[in-house]
């Protein structure tokens, strides 16, 4: 048997793209495609994926789950399990179009899903937490099933192909989002399933990546002590990981996550101002083994905004861009051209200097 | 003793007289007095039976005129009883005593550091030039938090508990003032404090004069006890708690009374010319509860300022101590390896007793993050750490830093002839006479320390780079970066790594 | 100006300087060819006892004695340091005779003989110095009048 992505790793090369309207618009799937086309060099056809946010705003109280199964008796075995943990709202498969450049898929599946109150309360823990392990435990103990969508009012949607064919697959101008990201993936193996597709999610939080993140198992084996477990040895997932464990566990701010993540150089932190002197030393003392070293670009999606990193290096491309009230971050201008060729205010950011850009507060 | 105890002796000093310019430069260096001058012959004539292959000799002779070479007289070869095995049994049927022997274990045991292999990018992604990028080698040795906490205004509170902050992840390890000499010592301390790093006083006391190096110095409290007062512990920049060596795990130490002159005898607080016996175990601490006591106490005594280690030797059972000690309230441990120097240990022990630090610092860093207290302690080896490739890849499994000492001494001109327990160093080291001491000047020792370290750095810079990685922390048990080599699966199954080619 | 300053706390007597100051002045390049088999005649040598030594060598004084004692005008200083010009010399030895240090000798031809830092042999640099191994003897600047 061929071995599956998260049975080796994986280095792959990558385009990213995404907007976002600071008005909380919903924007269709079409130009998120769009601008995956002029980058199609960056991609091997051996993964593409969206996530849109904004898109369920029907069921936004509810967790939706997306998954793949590879058959009926695993839907059912995990249909089983979902049921005994967790209210099921809603049950749907995922609607695709069949096109000839996306084949082999697995069944796809939604689930709009809310935790049993009495269950996180004699578990004392919240609602997140007690989502996390639900997929954390589908993930790595049902075979043949997994998530890889989990969070309230948005959606990631992922197929080994050109992104271009993947956003057509699962029709994607029919959903509307206030955000999109996108990836287009060069991987080096084929990855042999759809899970090794990115964007890669864990609630709310999204990641689209491009790059080899040269710190991976320092990483991987740090995060690996707070409850996650790395199934798919990609750098993406670790990063999804420890922006959960960041921002969700240890309340960090964007900001303060991304001095941990991409920190400073010493030299660069002791010429700040004492007090923010202080706060980088400790971030970078107490979190040293969150540090990301090598090539990344990275766009994190969240609950009401984006943020864009680069390693500190700046040894990825990425650019950003405004037109009215959005916001665009691509791996290529081109990129960025095709979703609005009047778009201004290009700028490169430095290596380690976030981006952050939020949905006004109440428009989302 | 009746018995015919003689031996041809082990080495020979060759001599080639047709360069010897009769300076006696041999004759004056050597302690052990092997060289002899001949006037009525205009000769110089060697006693080989004391001959300890130092070296001192042919490393000053000038003419190169001297060779050490191993005695071809042997006993008939056999795979099972050799040479030494059988001389040890003459001697113990002579003397009726342990055997002594100075220095790591010399045994032909496997070297795991030898068998693992570094990674370096290629293609996918790019290698990092230290020449023209930044490249960070800083660690910080200490307890970290486990919990964000903020003020009333929503801002980090940036209090950590006391950490060490060195330049790069090596550091110098443990040895007396008293098994080594006072100008060994400033070498040390002055070439810690010029490369931001840290020596260790060992169980000896700290010598007045060094008390200014105070900010980068390991003050160690040890079973003895000796020349712990309230100043040392205060002088330090931490204090370590030594349980154990790997050279002599289980037992203590025995600094002979003829070392211990009116110096040693102040620096210690033990009268002159007493022997200075640790006993094996601390008779404060006999289970981990102890030890969380003296940990706490040492820490009061001190305003919890100082981070406090403590270091153990890497025996069999090594990942439960060390997760019993990552709970004790330590803030650092150390383990220390069977190849571990000693100045002085029983032959046996040093020998058979201890297992591998690489296998130790696998088991113990795996434990520790499978309990999630990785966090709670950082971790220091030690036990033959021999290049920067070792640092490398001892950071890789897991360490937070390596501590040295075999090969500092080397720097210091050591020459591994592993007599240290005569206290007749000819290289000024293990010695305590004055007319040996005086060998080492600290001017050229701590310059040949920092030119060691300085060395080491880049070549761990470079490594890096190969790795494209750009800070230490990165590399910090990032075992994908390693591969074995001709290693079976359990031993990869311990360190944690795959095979080369896999 | 450079000089050649002795540490005695560095000495350890092993008077390789001795054996280094006479090689570099034989005019010979291999050691053994110029030192084996006869009385060397070094321009430093290492004074003491059990408990101290030291070497001793000319110190280049500001206003050497030597010089003003010379008759025949052989001792004279080039940029500081103390030379001698053996063809002038006329061995009365008064140098060996009034210079404190006993940093002068008679040399084998007649004439005296002293150090010249080795700034007019192979070596260049005072051979004393750099092959001393412990940098008891070294070869630098310091201010003037220190010791």
């Amino acid at each position: 048997m061929r071995a599956l992505e998260g049975d080796f790793r994986n280095p792959s090369g990558c385009a990213i793209s995404a907007v976002i309207s600071r008005s909380g618009e919903r924007m269709s799937g079409e130009k998120i495609i769009e601008s995956m086309k002029p980058m199609h060099e960056r991609s091997n056809g051996l993964g593409g994926g969206f996530a849109g946010y904004g898109i369920y705003p029907e069921y936004k109280e509810l967790f939706a789950l997306h998954l793949f199964f590879t058959d009926k008796a695993v839907r059912h075995e995990c249909e089983t399990y979902l049921r005994g943990e967790l209210e099921l709202v809603k049950s749907e498969v995922i609607p695709t179009r069949t096109i000839p450049a996306i084949t082999d898929e697995p069944l796809i599946w939604r689930y709009f899903v809310t935790p049993l109150r009495s269950v996180l309360s004699s578990m004392q823990v919240d609602e997140n937490e007690y989502i996390a392990r639900v997929v954390m435990h589908i993930n790595t103990s049902i075979k043949g099933a997994y998530v890889f969508s989990s969070g309230k009012n948005m959606g990631v949607f992922k197929a080994v192909g050109f992104p271009e064919d993947v956003g057509e697959f699962y029709r994607l101008e029919e959903y509307g989002a206030y955000s999109w990201t996108a990836h287009g993936r060069y991987p080096t193996n084929t990855p042999g399933w759809w899970g090794g597709a990115h964007p890669f999610a864990l609630l709310d939080w999204t990641v689209v990546h491009n790059g080899e993140i040269s710190s991976y198992d320092a990483n991987r084996r740090t995060i690996e002590m707070y409850g996650y477990t790395c199934t798919l040895q990609t750098d993406t997932e670790v990063i999804t990981y420890i922006a959960d464990y960041l921002l969700r566990k240890q309340g960090l701010t964007l900001e303060e996550t991304a001095s941990v993540i991409a920190a400073p150089f010493w030299s660069t932190i002791e010429a700040r101002p004492e007090a923010e002197r202080k706060q980088l030393t400790y971030l970078r003392t107490v979190f040293p083994s969150l540090l990301i070293t090598g090539p990344f670009s990275i766009i994190l999606g969240f609950h009401g905004g984006l943020m864009a990193l680069n390693d500190r290096l700046k040894l990825r491309s990425m650019v950003t861009a405004e037109k009215g009230d959005r916001v665009y971050i691509a791996s290529e201008e081109a990129a960025i051209r095709a979703m609005e060729p009047d778009a201004e205010n290009f700028y490169a950011p430095a290596g380690g200097e976030p981006v952050i850009v939020r949905v006004r507060e109440g428009c989302c | 003793m009746p018995g015919i105890d003689y031996f041809y002796p082990e080495f020979e000093v060759v001599r080639r007289d047709e360069r010897c310019i009769r300076c006696r430069v041999c004759e004056r260096q050597c302690a052990n007095e092997v060289h002899r001058y001949d006037p009525e012959r205009d000769m110089l004539i060697s006693d080989e039976a004391k001959c300890v292959n130092c070296q001192r000799c042919v490393s000053l002779c000038p003419t190169r005129a001297l060779k050490i070479v191993r005695s071809d007289c042997r006993l008939r070869e056999n795979a099972n009883w050799d040479g030494d095995t059988i001389r040890e049994v003459y001697k113990q049927a002579a003397s009726g005593g342990v055997l002594l022997s100075s220095m790591g274990n010399p045994k032909p045991l496997p070297v795991y550091w030898d068998k693992l292999l570094i990674n370096a990018s290629q293609v996918t992604n790019p290698s990092i030039d230290p020449l023209r990028e930044p490249m960070e080698t800083k660690v910080f040795l200490g307890k970290k938090p486990d919990r964000m906490t903020r003020d009333a205004g929503g801002k980090l509170v940036t209090d950590l508990t006391p950490q060490l902050e060195l330049s790069m992840p090596v550091m110098f390890s443990a040895m007396s003032y008293g098994s080594i000499s006072y100008n060994a010592h400033a070498s040390l301390a002055r070439a810690a404090t010029e490369m931001g790093v840290c020596y260790n006083t060992g169980e000896g006391g700290l010598h007045e004069d060094f008390y200014k190096y105070g900010p980068n110095t390991i003050v160690q409290v040890a079973s003895g006890r000796f020349g712990v007062h309230e100043d040392y512990l205060e002088a330090g920049a931490a204090i370590e708690i030594k349980m154990g060596q790997g050279a002599k795990p289980g037992i203590g130490g025995h600094l002979p009374g003829a070392k211990v002159g009116p110096d040693v005898s102040r620096t210690r607080m033990i009268p002159e010319g007493s022997d200075a016996i640790s006993p094996a175990p601390h008779h404060d601490i006999y289970s981990i509860e102890d030890l969380r006591q003296l940990v706490w106490s040492l820490k009061e005594a001190t305003g919890h300022r100082k981070p406090v280690i403590v270091k153990v030797a890497a025996v069999h059972n090594i990942a439960a101590i060390a997760s019993g000690i990552a709970r004790s309230g330590a803030d650092i441990i150390a383990i220390d390896g069977f190849r571990g120097g000693t100045g002085a240990a029983p032959t046996r022990i040093r020998d058979h007793v201890g297992i591998p630090i690489e296998l130790a610092l696998a088991s113990v860093d795996q434990r520790l993050r499978d309990e999630g207290i990785r966090n709670n302690v950082s971790l220091v080896v030690g036990g033959s750490i021999r290049s920067s490739a070792d640092v490398v890849k001892a950071v890789a499994l897991g360490a937070d830093a390596c501590y040295i000492a075999t090969a500092a001494v080397l720097a210091l001109g050591c020459h591994l002839c592993r007599t240290c327990q005569s206290g007749r160093c000819n290289w000024g080291i293990a010695t305590q006479r004055p007319d040996l001491t005086k060998r080492l000047n600290p001017d050229i020792g701590s310059q040949r320390l920092v030119n060691l370290l300085t060395a080491w750095k880049r070549e761990i810079m470079e490594l890096m780079g190969g790795m494209g990685i750009n800070s230490i922390e990165a590399l910090r048990g990032n075992r994908l970066m390693l591969r074995g080599v001709g290693l079976n699966e359990t031993e990869l199954r311990i360190l944690g790594i795959s095979h080369a080619g896999e | 100006m450079k000089r050649v300053y002795v540490n005695e706390e560095w000495c350890l007597g092993c008077h390789l300087c001795e054996f280094n100051c006479a090689f570099a002045n034989s005019g010979e390049s291999d050691m053994v060819k110029a030192l084996k088999g006869k009385p060397i005649r070094p321009r430093i040598r290492v004074e003491g006892d059990d408990r101290i030594t030291y070497a001793v060598s000319c110190r280049h004084c500001l206003d050497p004695l030597c010089i003003r004692s010379c008759i025949s005008g052989a001792l004279h200083k080039e940029d500081g340091v103390v030379c001698i010009d053996r063809e002038k010399c006329v061995g009365c030895l008064t140098c060996v005779l009034v210079c404190p240090y006993g940093a002068v000798q008679p040399g084998p031809d007649g004439a005296a003989m002293k150090c010249e830092l080795c700034l007019k042999n192979a070596c260049g640099e005072p051979a004393c110095a750099a092959g001393c191994p412990n940098r008891a003897i070294v070869y630098e600047e310091r201010e003037e009048g220190q010791a």
